[in-house]
């Protein structure tokens, strides 16, 4: 029963789903907004028990004086001070809107901005031609490179528009036949669980 | 006569449907017309009515509307009145049409027609995977890489890092993500070796927890799982990446493995995850990210290969049919992409209108 009634619910909601996906009509329309309204419901219920693993793991850190644990007191009384504001004063009030824009975005951001280093180092690396794809790929990233800035244009005035067609057509086609691949897998995933084929997300892998 | 002919010329042809594929609670109204107007104004009545009401006023560019919110079921007639400067030309009424409710989404016909072909093909192969046939899979590199480079971090003495992607788990690229957790829980269980999952979804980590744990208890481990190894980190993305690439500049894990859906962070993990020496294995089926993890990864399972990778690593019979049923399907998708070509050189409207309908 610990398994059979996972399954049936997996089955029913997932077969029911798909189903209403192909009738316009209003009850099933609703029904199924109501299903991932449902979901949600859950999903917020499990941000509490988010918090609590955090804390909890933090929290035992500090207690056993493991590795870095003075990391684990910042990340706690951060916890606690945006907690406090927005319980305070909602997530409009002044103090959490100082304390978002001026810790979490500017954080974010510089995490973000590390990605164009990355991409040159990783560009780097992958732009060796040490073989006849490699060295393809090569000849196109440089041409999509020089095309994208206003040297390209400078240099030759069809530039761009090369480009634009390296873009629009091999990258595109390429792409679309990933794309197709990926739709295939995962109908085929999907009918696995569906069927309960695959059941190793439960945590038992084995029927 | 010069302003007969005018107005002649600025005739309305007003045009009123049941609107097609929806939930019967809409009219649509196309019009036509030669002359050029500043606007429309939209005039309703129900058959039980003598009098029109002005319901809208669209701009003079328009050729369509829809009427929403409508009573499934009862008459109504429409008139458009087109507007310009003092003038304004009236329709004749158009009517009576209802709105009526659709049980079938026309338009996703060929979409269902896939999914039943593909469902059989699938359920085909499965039946002869369970009658003990012999089923080819072509050989996937970066699965095979994954026991080895787990018996590398159990040399090294290092963790083992896992990292399901950003999103939670009614994506199925997580649902697909948990599958290989399990088999790579087994074989780390298996060598006594630290497995270290965050997840950025609380409910992914819960369900993580779960895996990771059945797998070690299936290979009579179950002292070695540690919950605190599975942990959430932050529903932020790029909080989330931080925190990942702070465990693996301590920890140094030996290998690091990406499986999941990934946005911008992908490069962020993969590049670090590269200073570190440790050696990576991707996989996700977001075409965006797919040429970063190319680059700074050892092995990258592209697309499908991350749906297909638990039954490929189970080598159960059953998974595997339905593996070969996918390929099939993908056989077909190829030979009616070709038709596709020929169709569209040859200008066959059937066959390209077969397509042009799917939503």
């Amino acid at each position: 029963m610990k398994v059979i009634l996972p399954l049936l619910i997996v089955f029913v909601c997932g077969f029911y789903m798909l189903i209403t996906f192909f009738i316009p009509a209003k009850f099933a329309q609703s029904s199924a907004q109501m299903l991932q309204l449902w979901y949600q419901g859950v999903a917020a219920f499990f941000v509490f028990i988010g918090i609590f693993n955090l804390i909890k793991i933090n929290v035992d850190r500090i207690q056993r004086r493991l590795k870095d644990w003075e990391y684990s007191i910042i990340l706690l009384s951060f916890l606690g001070i945006m907690l406090g504001a927005g319980f305070i004063g909602g997530r409009d009030s002044r103090l959490f809107l100082y304390l978002f824009e001026n810790f979490q975005v500017p954080l974010g951001a510089t995490m973000f901005s590390l990605l164009a280093f990355f991409v040159a180092s990783a560009s780097f690396r992958a732009f060796r031609a040490k073989t006849p794809e490699a060295t393809l790929l090569l000849i196109a990233a440089v041409l999509v490179m020089i095309g994208r800035i206003p040297l390209g244009y400078l240099l030759w005035h069809k530039f761009p528009d090369l480009v634009e067609w390296i873009m629009r057509v091999p990258n595109t086609a390429a792409k679309r036949g990933i794309l197709f691949g990926i739709d295939l897998g995962l109908l085929s995933m999907a009918l696995r669980v569906l069927l309960g084929i695959e059941r190793s997300y439960m945590g038992g892998g084995e029927k | 006569m010069l302003f007969l002919l005018l107005v002649l010329g600025m005739d309305i042809q007003l045009e009123v449907f049941d609107t097609p594929n929806d939930d019967g609670s809409s009219i649509t109204l196309k019009w036509q017309t030669a002359g050029h107007f500043q606007s429309f104004e939209i005039y309703r009545r129900a058959a039980n009515s003598n009098d029109f009401e002005k319901i809208a006023e669209v701009a003079g560019s328009d050729r369509e509307y829809q009427d929403l919110d409508l009573n499934s079921g009862v008459f109504y007639y429409y008139q458009i009145a087109g507007k310009k400067d003092t003038l304004k030309i009236l329709s004749q009424p158009a009517g009576p049409v209802r709105a009526v409710v659709q049980y079938f989404h026309t338009a996703r016909l060929p979409m269902a027609v896939c999914i039943v072909f593909l469902f059989s093909v699938i359920i085909f192969y499965i039946r002869r995977a369970r009658k003990r046939q012999k089923l080819f899979i072509r050989k996937i590199s970066a699965l095979n890489a994954i026991e080895e480079a787990i018996g590398r971090a159990t040399e090294m003495g290092k963790p083992v890092l896992y990292v399901p992607g950003i999103m939670d788990i009614d994506d199925p690229q997580t649902i697909a993500s948990m599958s290989i957790l399990a088999r790579v829980a087994e074989k780390t269980a298996e060598y006594g070796t630290p497995l270290y999952v965050p997840t950025s979804r609380s409910m992914a980590m819960t369900m993580a927890q779960q895996v990771v744990k059945e797998a070690a208890t299936r290979v009579g481990r179950p002292d070695w799982y540690n919950p605190d190894n599975i942990r959430y980190i932050t529903d932020d993305q790029f909080a989330y990446v931080s925190a990942v690439d702070g465990i693996m500049v301590r920890e140094k894990p030996a290998t690091n493995l990406y499986l999941g859906t990934f946005y911008a962070e992908s490069l962020i993990l993969a590049e670090t995850g590269h200073s570190t020496g440790a050696v990576q294995i991707a996989g996700t089926a977001m075409p965006d990210q797919l040429p970063f993890f190319v680059a700074a990864c050892d092995y990258t399972l592209l697309g499908e290969e991350l749906y297909a990778a638990s039954a490929y690593l189970s080598q159960e019979p059953v998974q595997l049919g339905s593996l070969k049923g996918q390929d099939f399907g993908k056989f077909i998708f190829i030979v009616v992409i070709i038709i596709g070509v020929i169709s569209q050189l040859l200008d066959w409207q059937f066959f390209i209108n077969l397509f042009n309908t799917v939503e």
